[in-house]
């Protein structure tokens, strides 16, 4: 088929995906939005598969059944709790198809003539090496993300103090084999070395980061996934490729841009994964002494009967108790006796950009009642309740008032200055940042210690009785 | 190298028009909106199918590398879709 044709058509399909990202505005045109994206995936993958320099159709088809398959059960069983999973996955995905694709055409030349010299020669072996080194990096980051957030490993901070000189060693040996392949595209073994120490520094980059900071990991190597597609197609010459890879990078950059603000820390700081110092270990037992109270599901259901307006402050513990159909129906019994009810929502709350929506929006609360935090931040003093469920540091006041703290800074959920907060936790365990949360000490605030569903289906039986 | 210098020209207006595109996005659509885009960077699909279909006279690694890639590019395709749709749903309905 003509090039120029099989070219227009390709522009056909990134319009589609241009329009397809832009339905993504709004709630109400998302759903069509996502399907204009797969008619664009569809009519370019339709017009690659009629191209002339295919030849041999099996590989291709058992891979697509093959992918499709495992694609299609992945996404119809995974639970709504477990979609950073799913992300972290379709990541790697992401760049081990780049990684495939840039390899197999890197030997493929290699065979059949080689690359040729001078400046369009190097440019087209750089190409290649760019492409393998950031999906290396993309593919085996996202599986230890997989891991970590699946818990096959621990979800904490994993390394030694050293590991970021080791990240620099990698990455510096990672960009000489580079420059050294772009004057000797034949030799094979120092291509085999890059893919080698890029998969290697994947593993290790992504090691060290736990916990809360996931979300800007998965944010980040999303971004990753969308600039090796970009980088295959300058190998492929294919103009869709680049087009929807650069979307998609800016996407995953801008999502690690708003994750990194939310948290006050700057991108290197993450990936270094260095908190900022604190001038004194806080003493725990002098924060809380004796000023925490602890209130039975039966208080709560009191002070709640005469409130007129409850903010529902969801976080990671949340998902891990599953609590979200059990926060929906408290969240309905609650405006059925006339009680104005949302939801705040902080952008790092649980493991990846948007988590808790997604988890309300299961549990059919409408989307209207999700506030983020710049908008409900000015309403917690007209708020008679607060409750936190499985959320801690982002509601500590510390990084509002204690210069001295780690946190401080950091944007938080003004919790402490509604009437009354309610916080339910198993126990006074220091969150992600390990420091103790004030707020549990303070006057206005009442410790509902338990299983995060357990408790809030407890408070909703006593407010339905109430 | 015209090619590349409008294929570069074609990146960096595509990254400026993401970052606009992005920005409007409201932030209780961001996990639908990674899993969406990560289904259009299975657009790598459309690469992956030309080194899978390379033919006889390519060794069996590059097949297999062919191969792998059309699998995980089409992960990303049907997965990234489906589960973007899955979580659509649920924001729209009740509205």
């Amino acid at each position: 088929m003509n090039t120029n044709l099989v070219d227009l058509i390709y522009l056909i399909s990134a319009v589609f995906f241009i329009l397809g990202i832009k339905g993504l505005t709004k709630p109400k045109t998302a759903v069509r939005g996502n399907m204009l994206s797969a008619i664009g995936m569809l009519i370019a993958v339709v017009i690659t598969l009629l191209d002339k320099s295919i030849v041999s159709y099996e590989y291709i088809i058992a891979g697509i059944l093959v992918g499709g398959i495992v694609g299609g059960i992945m996404a119809t069983k995974i639970q709504m709790t477990s979609m950073p999973q799913m992300i972290a996955m379709l990541n790697g995905c992401g760049g081990g198809a780049s990684l495939g694709l840039a390899a197999a055409s890197y030997l493929l030349t290699s065979q059949t003539g080689g690359y040729e010299s001078g400046v369009l020669g190097v440019m087209a072996v750089g190409f290649v090496m760019v492409t393998v080194l950031i999906g290396s990096v993309t593919l085996t980051g996202s599986l230890v993300a997989f891991a970590k957030l699946q818990e096959l490993i621990s979800g904490q901070s994993i390394g030694f103090a050293g590991i970021k000189f080791l990240n620099a060693a990698l990455f510096i040996s990672a960009i000489t084999m580079l420059g050294m392949l772009c004057f000797d595209p034949t030799n094979a073994t120092i291509f085999w070395a890059l893919v080698a120490v890029s998969c290697t520094l994947g593993i290790t980059i992504v090691l060290p980061i736990g916990g809360a900071d996931m979300p800007v990991v998965i944010a980040l190597l999303n971004s990753y996934s969308g600039i090796a597609a970009a980088a295959a197609g300058f190998i492929m010459g294919n103009t869709v490729l680049i087009v929807a890879g650069s979307l998609v990078g800016a996407s995953g950059l801008i999502l690690t841009q708003i994750m990194c603000v939310a948290m006050n820390r700057s991108l290197t700081n993450v990936l270094f994964g260095v908190m900022a110092e604190g001038s004194e270990a806080i003493d725990a037992d002098e924060v809380y002494g004796g000023k925490v109270k602890s209130a039975q599901a039966e208080e709560i259901a009191m002070i709640l009967e005469t409130a007129r307006r409850v903010v529902i402050v969801p976080g990671f513990g949340m998902a891990m108790a599953q609590a979200q159909h059990a926060v929906r129906e408290l969240s309905d019994v609650m405006q059925e006796k006339g009680i104005e009810v949302e939801f705040a929502i902080h952008p790092v709350a649980g493991r990846m950009p948007g988590h808790m929506n997604v988890l309300l929006a299961e549990a059919e609360v409408p989307y209207d009642q999700l506030v983020e935090m710049d908008r409900i931040n000015p309403t917690f003093e007209q708020t008679d309740v607060a409750i936190v469920i499985g959320a801690n540091d982002v509601t500590n006041p510390m990084a509002r008032e204690d210069k001295g703290s780690p946190i401080y800074g950091m944007p938080i959920l003004n919790v402490d200055k509604a009437q009354t907060v309610v916080v339910i936790k198993r126990s006074l365990s220091p969150g992600f940042a390990g420091l103790p949360n004030p707020l549990f000490a303070m006057d206005n605030c009442l410790m509902v210690y338990g299983d995060g569903k357990k408790a809030v289906i407890e408070i909703t039986a006593a407010l339905v009785n109430a | 190298m015209e090619m590349i210098v409008m294929q570069l020209a074609l990146f960096v207006l595509s990254l400026f028009l993401g970052v606009e595109l992005i920005t409007k996005i409201p932030p209780t659509l961001h996990t639908p909106l990674m899993s969406g885009t990560n289904a259009i960077s299975g657009i790598t699909l459309v690469g992956a199918v030309i080194a899978a279909g390379a033919g006889d006279s390519a060794s069996s690694l590059v097949h297999g590398l062919g191969f792998i890639a059309v699998v995980m590019a089409t992960v990303n395709v049907i997965g990234g879709y489906l589960v973007t749709n899955r979580m659509l749903a649920m924001f729209k309905r009740k509205n």
